[in-house]
């Protein structure tokens, strides 16, 4: 329930259905090599990151795949984000992976510059859209 | 893509002055270290130091110190200072533009700026410089090391 509620909080949206069926499939069960991670300070949740290695999708090999990373705005430049990060590398590297990879909306210049700042540049994908009609 | 001389050189200064916080570093110095005109980048160091991004030291010694959080200076809080980034505003379009094939080509190009324009404002000269420490590009032929051009004494 912290998690919806910090998600809430940070994103204006309230997502309960969603949350809980990515927790379903992320966190409920230790299922390798989905990663659901959350930091926790005196039982109140202050951050989380998603991941999981996705193999062969778009022609590539393995690979981690970040989904979703978020800190309490006031708890953050604590360095929380990065030891989430950091961690969720360490579990794809565990799991045989040597990339990670994430995505995110052009316009997130929050996120873009954390992602950034913890070494990650451009990679080779381009990321197509067209409206159904 | 390249960058305008005046952007390049105010990288160099910043990116300086930025990894040597504890030093205050002259134009001459920069400029010799870069291979550059230092009397451009003289002139770079002055639209710096109006846009509050470095400050003149006081002193013995003179020389320049970053006025600025590294940490939250982004490559297009600098770059901007000396050209436009981004897509091209509708007031500048010319009447080819008013065209059919001028607005797909506008659109594609639009594309283009709009992938800068994140970038550049997405990494911090703090970042830029953990990059520099890490050096991605060493034994890369295309950033292979080339002999330095001396600087130009007009």
């Amino acid at each position: 329930m912290g998690l919806i509620a910090l998600d809430e909080e940070v994103t204006g949206l309230a997502k309960r259905t969603y949350w809980k069926e990515t927790f379903a499939r992320y966190g409920a069960r230790r299922r390798l090599p989905r990663f659901f991670l959350v930091a926790e300070h005196r039982g109140r949740v202050e951050g989380f990151i998603i991941g999981e290695v996705r193999a062969w999708e778009f022609g590539e090999p393995p690979c981690g795949w970040i989904f979703a990373l978020q800190v309490r705005p006031k708890t953050r430049l604590k360095g929380i984000g990065t030891h989430l990060f950091k961690t969720l590398c360490d579990a794809f590297r565990h799991a045989g992976v040597e990339k990670v990879r994430t995505m995110m909306a052009r316009d997130n210049h929050l996120v873009l510059s954390f992602f950034r700042s913890q070494g990650m540049m451009a990679g080779p994908f381009i990321e197509l859209e067209a409206a159904l009609d | 893509m390249k960058l305008q001389k005046a952007s390049s050189f105010a990288l160099y200064a910043v990116l300086e002055l930025a990894g040597n916080p504890a030093s205050q570093l002259s134009g001459t110095e920069i400029a010799e270290k870069y291979g550059i005109s230092a009397h451009h980048l003289a002139k770079v160091l002055r639209d710096l130091g109006r846009a509050g991004i470095v400050e003149a030291a006081r002193g013995v010694g003179g020389g320049y110190r970053l006025a600025v959080n590294a940490k939250r200076l982004t490559l297009l809080d600098v770059i901007q200072i000396f050209e436009p980034i981004g897509p091209q505003s509708a007031a500048e379009e010319d009447s080819e533009h008013a065209t059919e094939a001028g607005r797909a080509l506008r659109m594609v190009l639009d594309e283009l700026d709009d992938h800068a324009l994140a970038t550049f404002r997405s990494i911090t000269i703090s970042t830029m410089l953990k990059l520099m420490a890490r050096r991605p590009w060493a034994g890369s032929s295309r950033f292979a090391e080339a002999p330095r051009k001396a600087a130009s004494r007009r």
